[in-house]
């Protein structure tokens, strides 16, 4: 039995505040995205995780310093809880030269290899076996420990690198959590077109892993459950597959409406919005009150005010003074 | 002593995992059973924990050696057959070529292919790839024809910072002797004139670089002095060797043993014509595979393949005209 799941709220009231505090941040940080995108100043998509900041920020924050994060698209909680500047969040989006990916890449696909934050491949499913690699040389250099963790949706689980990953990572034993979120559509598709099985969790066993399921909406349950899975995997457990239930909130990105989406999925359980279920508990639990959630929401935006007109005036990188060359140790235009 | 192509490329291996602690080897059999084609044998033995057997899982291996690589390691990938790399096609092109571009920092893998056709290896099992992986920027693409520089190349590509798809050729494995193994060899991506001559260029790379030495000696028996130039490296190319040979002699016919459309020898042949076209003195020429799937039965498999003949023709009409 999980522990933490059992126990008042008020025990974790520091934990559950953390989890709250980087959840609300990514809902106000991808509000003002989603403004700048429709103001013009983004270029390409801008992919939301309304309704998904529970479980991202959980897995951020029990990852600790030295294990590795690969998140996917819908994890901007995941990411600033695991140590991402809100900076490089800003700059991916809005192309700033000063920004992880210099403009070569953008929006989601960021990272920070110095910090062990993988920045994703579009391919669903190719991080999982790169987050393994990286555990099972470290496993190799003599070090032990060390967790790594991805997440995952419903629609990816379907692509032969998610197996291929999942099960190689099974056969290595390699520590690595793999936080799979089914938030019932992978773009229009409905779960009943992605797979066949029962529920996702029925494959936990049939990779020979361990499986944890998880109401997504819940925020304090996503703190114990995943922490619970990190816990597992950090104690030599093998790999841990969480498969945590809600509902996107959003369109696939900003410029899809998800009129495909059931509306009797947006009114039943799995369609209630984590973060107000959240603030709903730590009022209800007395954790934290809603005039200093007030106060928490107001910080927040404020900050994410004077970083985005900061980035907004930065430059944008130049055809001119790049290096167009794809290799290392061949000179330019050596091809 | 004599050591094959095939013994040269364990000797390079044995010898990475030897003086390099980064290195290891990860492939389907390359443990205990020694490869498919025994290129690991005795090298799990010798270097416990280091050469580690794989599930079939290509995308997973690559994406498993990109992670690791992460971590500042140096694997060796053993694609069983090159024709099987397809199935991690993703993750070598679209993630260990990206890497260094996207990142700032590069990835330093190896991606050992078993190429080129054999006797009743058929469709799957006789590819020759090279031209595939070197379209997309980040990859370095080897392509050794010789025991010395399959050896060489391959602690070459292993010290290399950038992915290297090192594509060795079966027909060479156990027919390809050499005497010993060098300590030095040409800096990488040099090709070699490998028979210097006047009167006309073969460009050739792997298996058929011994065609067309084949070839250039029955024509120096008719006073034809033919130049070969094996490129050793197709990604990068090193253009100025080719055109250096082609301003010796104006005659250029570029061989390879891939499929017609594109392909290295389209890609020599376009850098002669865009950058060295006064120095031709006739169109320069082609010769591929036919376009079709590589056969399974001899009789059809010797005709789908470039080989001497097919060559001796060819340049029979470069002389003429």
């Amino acid at each position: 039995m999980n522990a933490a799941l059992e126990s008042p709220l008020t025990g974790r009231a520091a934990e559950l505040k953390q989890v709250f505090r980087w959840m609300l941040t990514a809902r106000l940080l991808e509000d003002k995205l989603a403004g700048l995108y429709r103001a013009g100043k983004i270029y390409g998509g801008v992919y939301r995780s309304k309704g998904q900041e529970a479980v991202s920020a959980a897995i951020g924050h029990h990852l600790k310093p030295g294990d590795v994060f690969a998140p996917l698209i819908r994890d901007t909680a995941g990411r600033l809880a695991f140590g991402e500047s809100m900076y490089d969040v800003l700059r991916t989006y809005l192309g700033s030269v000063k920004g992880p990916m210099r403009g070569r890449d953008g929006n989601v696909h960021r990272g920070d290899l110095g910090r062990r934050l993988l920045p994703m491949i579009s391919h669903l499913g190719a991080m999982l076996a790169v987050v393994t690699g990286t555990l099972v040389a470290r496993r190799m250099k003599g070090e032990t420990g060390m967790v790594g963790a991805t997440c995952i949706g419903d629609g990816g689980t379907s692509t032969g690198a998610f197996h291929e990953g999942l099960n190689l990572a099974a056969v290595e034993k390699a520590p690595v959590v793999v936080l799979v979120v089914n938030n019932q559509y992978a773009y229009s598709t409905p779960t009943s077109r992605q797979f066949a099985c029962r529920d996702l969790i029925d494959r936990a066993e049939g990779y020979g892993v361990a499986g944890h399921s998880l109401d997504g909406t819940d925020f304090a349950a996503s703190e114990a459950v995943i922490g619970e899975a990190v816990r597992r995997a950090r104690n030599g457990e093998g790999p841990q597959m969480v498969v945590a239930s809600l509902l996107r909130l959003t369109g696939h990105a900003e410029h899809d409406d998800a009129t495909y989406v059931d509306d009797a999925l947006r009114a039943a359980h799995c369609g209630r919005d984590c973060l107000d279920a959240a603030s709903q508990m730590l009022i209800t639990s007395g954790i934290l009150a809603s005039d200093q959630q007030d106060r928490l929401k107001a910080e927040i935006a404020s900050q994410i005010e004077r970083a985005a007109s900061e980035v907004l005036r930065e430059p944008a990188p130049d055809a001119a003074t790049e290096l167009w060359t794809s290799f290392h140790s061949v000179p330019s235009d050596t091809w | 002593m004599s050591i094959t192509y095939l013994e040269a490329i364990r000797a390079a291996q044995a010898h990475a995992l030897a003086v390099d602690p980064r290195v290891f080897i990860y492939g389907q059999d390359v443990g205990d059973f020694g490869g498919a084609f025994k290129a690991t044998k005795n090298l799990a033995k010798e270097f416990p924990g280091r050469v580690l057997d794989s599930p079939i899982s290509e995308d997973a291996m690559i994406g498993m050696a990109i992670g690791a690589a992460i971590e500042g390691m140096r694997p060796i990938i053993e694609m069983q057959f090159a024709d099987f790399s397809t199935v991690g096609l993703n993750q070598i092109v679209n993630h260990a070529a990206t890497f260094y571009w996207r990142n700032g920092r590069p990835c330093p893998i190896t991606v050992r292919l078993p190429s080129g056709g054999t006797p009743g290896g058929g469709p799957f099992h006789s590819q020759s790839l090279e031209a595939i992986y070197a379209h997309y920027p980040g990859l370095v693409v080897m392509t050794p024809a010789t025991v010395e520089d399959a050896y060489m190349m391959l602690l070459q590509a292993v010290a290399l910072d950038d992915p290297v798809i090192f594509c060795e050729h079966k027909f060479l494995y156990y027919h390809l002797k050499a005497d010993a193994l060098p300590q030095e060899t040409l800096p990488f991506g040099k090709a070699r004139v490998v028979r210097p001559g006047r009167h006309a260029t073969v460009v050739a790379y792997s298996a058929m670089v011994h065609e067309a030495l084949e070839v250039a000696q029955s024509f120096a028996q008719e006073g034809f002095e033919i130049e070969v130039v094996d490129l050793r490296t197709i990604k990068p190319i090193d253009t100025d060797t080719v055109l250096g040979s082609v301003a010796r002699t104006g005659r250029l016919l570029c061989v390879g043993e891939a499929w017609p459309w594109g392909g290295v020898t389209a890609e020599v042949i376009a850098r002669a014509a865009t950058d060295g076209f006064e120095l031709l003195d006739a169109p320069p020429v082609r010769i591929n595979a036919r376009d079709t799937p590589i056969p399974y039965h001899p009789n059809l498999w010797a005709a789908h393949r470039p080989a001497a003949p097919a060559i001796a023709d060819a340049l029979r009409k470069l002389l003429r005209v």
